[in-house]
């Protein structure tokens, strides 16, 4: 793991919350939509709010695919569930709604998870990449012989 | 009666978002590092590979029918039920799917990891 991947995995945290939370802001800007007044729905893009969420969330999704290019799903989730912890930050002091202790007792949950898999390994070897390896372990034995 | 189709919306979701996630997984490990290939081929080379992947759409797919499962539980049920509980047993049914489907090795500290953070959202959504 090198500090641009855990800048990856900072960015599927960083993007999957700010996006959610300028969605619900944009979306308490635009109003209820009726269901019979559905089409509406396409026209909320327009709210500059709206516009920036669905950026970030486009963000999140790429830094998600480049995440799990190169780590174990396993891994990926549970490190990147620090954006929950983030949602709780934002709401509390940006947002100015009241967490209770249940909330954040489930911030302390989720903290003490995010540490425990990113301690551990990133990504399981597979036959391919092990095949690989063995393959350059018998090739500098064999130019380790004379 | 009610609380039979929430358990259902939240069942479809578990089901469909696991199946995303691991085909979306699964699709990125066959195009590979992604960082490398940048370096190597150019962005438009990773994206096309990307989306030439038949993985991909299909986990899109599965991803499109979870989104509007959970929409259609949420015009039925209760969402303190149905979000906090299909995210959370989201996380304990990946766990399982990736040590089946993909081969991950799913050790004692994953699995640790997967059960805090799947009790946590409970807790944050209660």
């Amino acid at each position: 793991m090198t500090f641009r991947k855990y800048l990856v995995l900072a960015g599927v945290a960083v993007f999957a919350a700010v996006g959610d939370c300028l969605l619900s802001l944009g979306m308490k800007q635009v109003g209820s939509i009726s269901l019979h007044r559905l089409p509406e729905i396409v026209l909320t893009v327009l709210n500059p709010t709206v516009a920036l969420g669905i950026l970030l969330l486009l963000g999140f999704f790429a830094c998600y695919m480049t995440a799990l290019s190169w780590a174990d799903l396993t891994y990926v989730l549970p490190a990147t569930s620090v954006s929950y912890i983030l949602i709780t930050l934002i709401a509390r002091f940006f947002l100015h709604e009241t967490v209770s202790l249940g909330r954040w007792l489930g911030v302390a949950l989720i903290s003490i998870g995010v540490g425990f898999v990113t301690l551990g390994p990133a990504l399981t070897p597979h036959p391919r990449q092990v095949e690989s390896n063995d393959a350059l372990a018998v090739q500098l034995s064999s130019g380790a012989e004379p | 009666m009610k609380s039979i189709y929430e358990w259902g919306a939240v069942a479809a979701i578990v089901l469909t978002s696991t199946a995303g996630d691991v085909l979306l997984s699964r699709a990125m490990k066959q195009v590979g590092d992604v960082g490398q290939l940048r370096r190597r081929s150019g962005l438009l080379a990773v994206v096309g590979r990307v989306l030439r992947n038949p993985n991909f759409p299909l986990g899109i797919l599965a991803m499109a029918v979870a989104f509007y499962s959970l929409l259609f539980g949420l015009s039925w049920g209760d969402v303190s039920l149905i979000v906090p509980a299909s995210t959370s047993l989201t996380f304990v049914t990946n766990a399982l799917a990736a040590k089946i489907f993909l081969h991950e090795r799913v050790d004692q500290r994953r699995w640790v990891a997967a059960l805090l953070v799947a009790g946590g959202v409970v807790l944050l959504a209660a």
